[in-house]
């Protein structure tokens, strides 16, 4: 009988804390921090060696409810945290999470400068168009007619592109994943995960509480027609004409992710204190 | 509640279609398939419980965690069936149509003020869809014969899932138009 042999990896519980998430039911969060235990299970990772590093927001609460090691920082600050913390510890799997408002607003610059830094970390945003915490102003990436009691007309504003965004500013990995396919999303941080330098991995999560409309997405969502390009200035194009709902990996880039010059006993905080003595 | 329906899913272990020095690798990928389905539903409901828990609504979180254990004595009715001592693999070593389980509820369909009856709409939804899974199966020519036995035996197994939890929903009451409304909702007021 071919019965398949037990693996070796923790399961996904196993990357699970004992904190409940108090996001709202439905919340497509969930599946997100689902998606995000199991591409650890898949990737037959420990505990031990991830690092999980947030901002401020719902989504950001997801390093509590992981058994790895984790920080939930300041708003905004993930990915300059999550980048020194790979710079100084390059044996970490390291991940940033977040969501749209503090990743593509409050922490924008850094976003920028995480996709030119090109460190081998993941960044996963779950984009729900909206500041859920703070009870549903818009955010970056709210559709400029997106009536609210805080913006009864709509904003006017043009939407933030945070994938074209990321190819100009070097991003090395670019993928889209829909929350509402928890297995498909475990595979595409998989994919980020081995990928060298800053993957960056845009979560379609709806917020079931002020964007009710967004359970319109199951039905909008759906597989990118046509295969992960290496080339940018296709990739450009691809994502300039985007609707954003294609799922899946658009870009793998070739770029060398970036790695300091200094190396042991030099990086420790000791050795550049002397440059410094008076 | 009742506990009817777990009653009814944990009999006596299934006959097996054949004995098991006969039995195919494709019998026990398919089983393996099986045992996965089973233990994801479990992962979910109670997931969906701990959600009720956080969210103060006991009834219904107690609801998700019957249903859990009842998916959880089928699991471990597979397990003993095929004699296995440990789960047959990771579970993401298994590849659905539309990327879950079939008795897996998507995680969107769960709501806080939701009532018993929609836990048990939601758990009528799952068996229909893992009925359908398994009758696929029996009925494709390219499945191998004592495979599509099994599928066949549990489609009807699920199709009977179907009937006990339709029973189920007749003892429960059905929510009310607004069951829905927060007097206190956590939208910003004018």
């Amino acid at each position: 009988m071919n019965a398949p042999a037990a693996a070796s990896a923790l399961s996904a519980q196993a990357f699970k804390s004992e904190v409940k998430p108090v996001w709202c039911p439905g919340c497509g969060d969930f599946s997100v921090l689902s998606a995000i235990t199991k591409a650890l299970s898949m990737l037959e990772l420990r505990p031990e060696n991830v690092a999980i590093v947030s901002g401020i927001g719902c989504s950001s609460r997801i390093p509590a409810y992981t058994s790895c090691y984790g920080f939930h920082g300041v708003h905004g600050r993930a990915l300059p945290v999550a980048t020194g913390l790979k710079v100084a510890r390059p044996d970490l799997t390291v991940l940033a999470t977040g969501g749209d408002g503090d990743g593509y607003s409050i922490g924008g610059n850094h976003f920028l400068h995480a996709c030119r830094r090109n460190a081998d970390i993941t960044y996963v945003v779950m984009d729900n168009h909206v500041y859920g915490m703070t009870k549903g102003q818009p955010s970056p990436t709210t559709e400029p007619a997106w009536p609210s009691k805080l913006s009864p007309q709509g904003t006017g504003l043009r939407e933030f592109h945070p994938l074209v965004i990321a190819l100009a500013a070097g991003a090395n990995f670019i993928a889209r994943g829909f929350s509402g396919d928890p297995n498909g999303v475990a595979r595409l941080i998989v994919q980020a995960i081995r990928h060298p330098g800053f993957s960056f991995v845009e979560v379609l999560s709806p917020c079931v509480t002020f964007r009710p409309d967004q359970r319109s997405w199951k039905e909008m969502a759906r597989p990118a027609a046509v295969e992960a390009t290496d080339d940018p200035a296709r990739a450009a194009r691809r994502l300039m004409t985007d609707d954003g709902f294609n799922i899946g990996v658009l870009y793998t880039g070739k770029r060398k992710p970036y790695a300091p010059t200094a190396t042991g006993a030099a990086q420790q905080p000791s050795a550049l204190e002397k440059g410094f003595e008076l | 509640m009742t506990t009817k329906k777990a009653r009814k899913r944990a009999p006596a272990p299934r006959k097996p279609v054949t004995e098991p020095r006969e039995r195919s690798g494709a019998y026990a990928d398919f089983m393996a398939q099986a045992y996965t389905m089973e233990l994801e539903a479990v992962q979910r409901y109670t997931e969906f419980a701990e959600q009720m828990e956080v969210h103060n609504n006991p009834e219904v979180a107690q609801l998700f965690r019957k249903l859990a254990t009842i998916e959880g004595l089928h699991a471990k009715q597979i397990l003993e069936e095929m004699g296995w001592s440990q789960a047959p693999g990771p579970a993401h070593a298994q590849q659905w149509e539309g990327g879950e389980p079939p008795e897996s509820a998507p995680m969107s369909e769960v709501h806080y003020r939701m009532t018993p009856w929609h836990a048990l709409e939601l758990a009528l939804d799952n068996e229909l869809r893992a009925e359908k899974f398994f009758a696929a199966i029996a009925k494709s020519s390219r499945t191998p014969a004592e495979v599509r036995k099994l599928a066949a035996e549990m489609a009807d197994e699920e199709a009977e899932h179907v009937r006990l939890v339709r029973e189920w929903m007749k003892r429960v009451p059905r929510p009310d138009p607004d069951w829905n409304r927060d007097p206190d909702p956590p939208f910003l007021g004018d």
